[in-house]
């Protein structure tokens, strides 16, 4: 009964809007994957921590409730004690003490809250965990800035590498090649973040491309670089948790009001031909 | 049984299946919608225990504090305030508390913990009202017989110290007690009656 | 098929209950028309026996018309329509209402449903003919739900005070600015303020709960009762009311009731099952359901780099971009955009072709509608992305976007699938129409 012609047609233009967009590929700087797993209570609690410390001094997670952090395992005695700096009561927001104009001075722009940061930085390109894993790698000295830090993410951020004592002071390297080809092996050979642009320049009225690789060269930090990366793991996928904390009890809900219309389909659909017996 | 009969029934079975599982699914997704009428977990935030300190609250000084959106009124009582809730035992609907309106460890003549610390919610039981304070020297509008005391001004309702309430009042039972602990020196907890930490 | 089984199975169960029951229903009918409107409208309305799948989408639409009625009046309880709040409002629902999460996303991806629904069941009439005589008011009565559906998604979708929500309206009011003469003050008056703000916030609220809502339940129920007067049309595009038994019954017809509430209960489980998985599962739909920019709050102070419209307006989104401006003005591609929605309002008197259903229609009508699905599906991808996503054109062809270009092509395509079909539809080699529907 149905119109084979049309689907035929409708699939074909599906799969070609498909591949055209696959042909759109990002430039610039490729999303280093963060290996977070939501089921992992240890990394969650240990980047729940990392997260107050770190972030919010300057950052606020004001739409996330302490006493929230029940779902990673924790009562709110030890929340109280291990979370909580700043003497608010535990089903209080995570609020920030700093004040937004002062931070607007210090840093040019005022903080953005983290609660639901890594859903706005989902891309086509990575999860938004991705993107502040790669962000928290790519961190530089550089002392042309204010902070005296860059990002190769994030090209003149105003946020200083607040983890470096972890990390270590990671130096810019800059490398430029003629070739696109040679740029590309050099850029999958980089063992840090890396950043790969072309530059077009004039040259006596003919167009010369360059191509400017930039790579990070690791400083000596009290964690050893895989030790940095687990800690940096812990911290995303905990905001990643932080975005959407319900994440894991939507799949469950999910799994079982799937399992409930599974059955409903069944009688509807037996109901449906006991009925349709009538029509021929 | 014709092959129509057999049809029927196997109809009527689909049917009344269908319905059942369907008024299930119904049922399910209603869960969420009546579920997010309930307090939110900001309003538990809003309605968690608070803490006052009454260490600076002289004899026959009363405190109001909020919690849960209600007046809670933490009053000093002086031995002359004690012994005037005594006297009237006679005159109030229940001298005795038996109206669960307290928790059991504030079930007795003063309706507290310690006798002089009253902690009551400054509710009227009449229709929601909030009564006011009026000591013992208020007896030229409240009868020279007043030993002191809260007044509704609403609809006339009077409690006395105990926050027990008159008999001939138009509200029916006591003020309710809060749940409450002392904690430390002179710290209140009102909400929590959590015995440890 | 033999008259009497074409009758509903009746469940006779004598008893004192069922004694109340007629009793009630008496008593009721003598004061209301239930029982005249059961028949009318179910027991004995008779819709053509050979709907298939492209059917579904019209009982499919009310079910989620209804789905968002109900998730939105629960919203209502705990959103704050103040610039101020409504952000953090919506994650409140999202973290701090109890099942909040669920209803928040049972309406955000039922906005999504209701266009992918609304727009098989236009696609459907398109391809049966159903705009044709006699039902030229059923079309135009949906045609308006569809502009009433456009304008709810857009007052609504600034609700979430997230910084798509804010350049999205901010751009699709700046095109009423490009209106002549009044512009200005036209956009000025829609947003109440200089710029989108608390005061464009609040009456976008107001529109979307309860304005906009109340004249599309009322344009549902002339579209019902305007098909309920004439009939169903069905995939083979011919009248069933011509061949009638001695009943006075159409031979090719069956009750609404049971047949099709039971196959309609049907296409509800399935689509409820679908709709599960991208609500429990993928509630942002790939960024194209809940986009990502808009979990950052709405900040008048930074554009975010690219903005797109949601997926359902991106169609026309692109051919407003690819419409040059003239005279330093954006109005001709606004006027593009605009025509390109209500052109469908002509189609029941630019089709002149002899037959209704694309199945007798020649090659030149199938041909006209593949193109136009396809044109329609390139516009909507090109609108989600920027223009220079396929990069530029070199050479003789400067360095125009390639984007564009395709954009304005398939423009020129979509224009002309409406403005030749008087043409192509007439001079069709049709093929010959059955007596009876097919099955």
């Amino acid at each position: 009964m149905l119109n084979p012609s049309i689907f035929r047609v409708l699939r074909a233009a599906t799969l070609a809007v498909a591949l055209i967009s696959v042909a759109h590929a990002n430039e610039g700087m490729r999303l280093q994957t963060a290996s977070v797993n939501a089921h992992d209570l240890v990394s969650l609690q240990n980047g729940a921590k990392l997260f107050v410390n770190y972030c919010l001094n300057c950052h606020a997670a004001s739409y996330m409730r302490y006493n929230r952090l029940s779902d990673l395992g924790l009562n709110e005695q030890q929340i109280r004690d291990n979370l909580i700096f700043t003497g608010v009561k535990v089903g209080e927001l995570m609020k920030v003490a700093m004040d937004g104009k002062d931070a607007k001075e210090w840093f040019g722009v005022p903080p953005p809250d983290l609660t639901v940061i890594t859903r706005s930085r989902s891309s086509g390109a990575g999860s938004g965990t991705d993107w502040v894993y790669t962000y928290l790698k790519s961190f530089y000295r550089d002392d042309q800035r204010p902070t005296g830090w860059n990002n190769l993410l994030f090209e003149n951020v105003g946020m200083p590498h607040v983890l470096w004592q972890l990390s270590g002071q990671q130096q810019l390297a800059v490398q430029e090649f003629k070739s696109e080809h040679d740029a590309h092996a050099a850029l999958i050979a980089a063992k840090s973040a890396a950043r790969l642009d072309a530059e077009v320049s004039m040259n006596g009225g003919k167009e010369e491309r360059r191509y400017k690789l930039r790579t990070l060269q690791p400083g000596a930090g009290t964690l050893a670089p895989i030790e940095y990366d687990k800690q940096v793991t812990d911290l995303v996928n905990y905001m990643g948790y932080m975005a959407e904390p319900m994440r894991l009890e939507r799949r469950q809900v999910g799994t079982y009001v799937l399992l409930l219309l599974g059955v409903l389909f069944v009688f509807a659909y037996a109901l449906k031909k006991a009925f349709w017996k009538d029509v021929h | 049984m014709s092959d129509q009969d057999v049809d029927k029934c196997k109809r009527g079975f689909l049917v009344a299946a269908t319905g059942v599982v369907g008024g299930v699914v119904a049922g399910a997704a209603a869960v969420p919608f009546v579920g997010s009428m309930l307090p939110s977990e900001r309003a538990k935030a809003a309605g968690a225990p608070v803490e006052a300190d009454i260490s600076k609250l002289a004899p026959g000084e009363m405190k109001i504090i909020e919690w849960r959106g209600k007046p809670v009124w933490i009053v000093n009582r002086t031995k002359e305030m004690l012994a005037g809730i005594t006297k009237n035992n006679s005159k109030v609907s229940d001298p005795k508390s038996d109206v669960p309106l307290q928790p059991d460890y504030a079930k007795n003549e003063f309706r507290s913990i310690k006798p002089e610390i009253a902690v009551l919610e400054g509710v009227c039981s009449h229709l929601g009202c909030s009564p006011q304070f009026k000591s013992a020297d208020a007896k030229s509008d409240m009868g020279m017989d007043w030993d002191g005391g809260f007044f509704c001004p609403c609809h006339g309702s009077k409690f006395d110290f105990a926050g027990r309430v008159f008999a001939g009042s138009p509200a029916p039972v006591n003020l309710k007690v809060p749940p409450y602990k002392f904690v430390g020196d002179g710290k209140i907890i009102i909400g929590d009656d959590s015995k440890g930490a | 098929m033999a008259a009497k089984n074409k009758q509903p199975v009746v469940i006779t169960c004598a008893g004192p209950l069922n004694g109340v029951a007629s009793g009630l229903l008496t008593w009721v009918d003598q004061r209301f028309p239930l029982m005249s409107n059961w028949r009318d409208h179910l027991a004995e309305y008779y819709a053509p026996k050979n709907f298939n799948f492209w059917y579904f989408f019209g009982s499919l639409a009310m079910f989620v018309l209804v789905l968002q009625i109900v998730t939105g009046i629960f919203l209502t309880m705990h959103y704050k329509p103040d610039a101020s709040q409504a952000f953090a409002s919506v994650e409140y629902i999202m973290r701090d209402v109890w099942g909040g999460w669920f209803i928040r996303y049972m309406h955000s991806t039922g906005a999504s449903a209701f266009f992918i629904c609304v727009y098989l069941h236009m696609l459907r009439g398109l391809m049966y003919g159903s705009y044709r005589k006699p039902r030229e008011l059923i079309w135009i009565f949906g045609m308006l739900i569809y502009l009433c559906l456009m304008a709810e998604a857009f007052f609504g979708y600034l609700l979430p005070w997230g910084q798509m929500s804010y350049w999205g309206a901010q751009v699709i009011v700046n095109l009423f600015a490009s209106v002549p003469f009044i512009g200005e003050d036209l956009s000025i008056l829609i947003r109440g303020d200089y710029v989108v703000s608390d005061a464009t916030l609040n009456r976008f609220f107001a529109f979307h709960v309860i304005a906009v809502p109340l004249v599309l339940i009322g344009l549902v129920a002339a579209h019902i009762l305007a098909l309920h007067e004439v009939g169903s049309n069905n995939p083979d595009g011919v009248e069933i009311k011509d061949k009638k038994d001695a009943a006075g019954h159409p031979l090719d017809g069956i009750p609404f009731h049971p047949y099709y509430t039971v196959k309609d209960t049907l296409g509800v489980v399935v689509f409820l099952i679908i709709f599960s998985i991208i609500m429990f599962f993928v509630p942002e739909g790939g960024g194209y359901f809940l986009e990502y920019n808009n979990f950052i709050p709405a900040d008048p102070l930074k554009t975010p780099p690219h903005i797109a419209p949601v997926w359902y307006f991106t169609p026309f989104y692109s051919i407003l971009r690819a419409a040059p401006p003239m005279f330093n003005s954006q109005f001709p591609g606004v006027v593009a955009m605009g025509v390109a929605t209500l052109i469908f309002f002509l189609l029941p008197w630019l089709d002149r072709s002899p037959v209704n259903s694309i199945r007798y229609k020649g090659p030149l009508f199938r041909g006209a509608i593949t193109i136009f699905v396809v044109v329609f599906l390139i516009l909507g991808y090109l609108g989600t992305e920027p223009t220079n996503v396929w990069g530029q054109f070199g050479g003789w062809l400067g360095n125009a976007d390639r984007a564009t270009v395709v954009a304005r092509v398939c423009t020129i395509v979509y224009f002309l699938f409406f403005l030749l079909m008087p043409w192509y539809s007439s001079i069709d080699k049709c093929k010959p129409v059955p007596e009876r529907v097919t099955c």
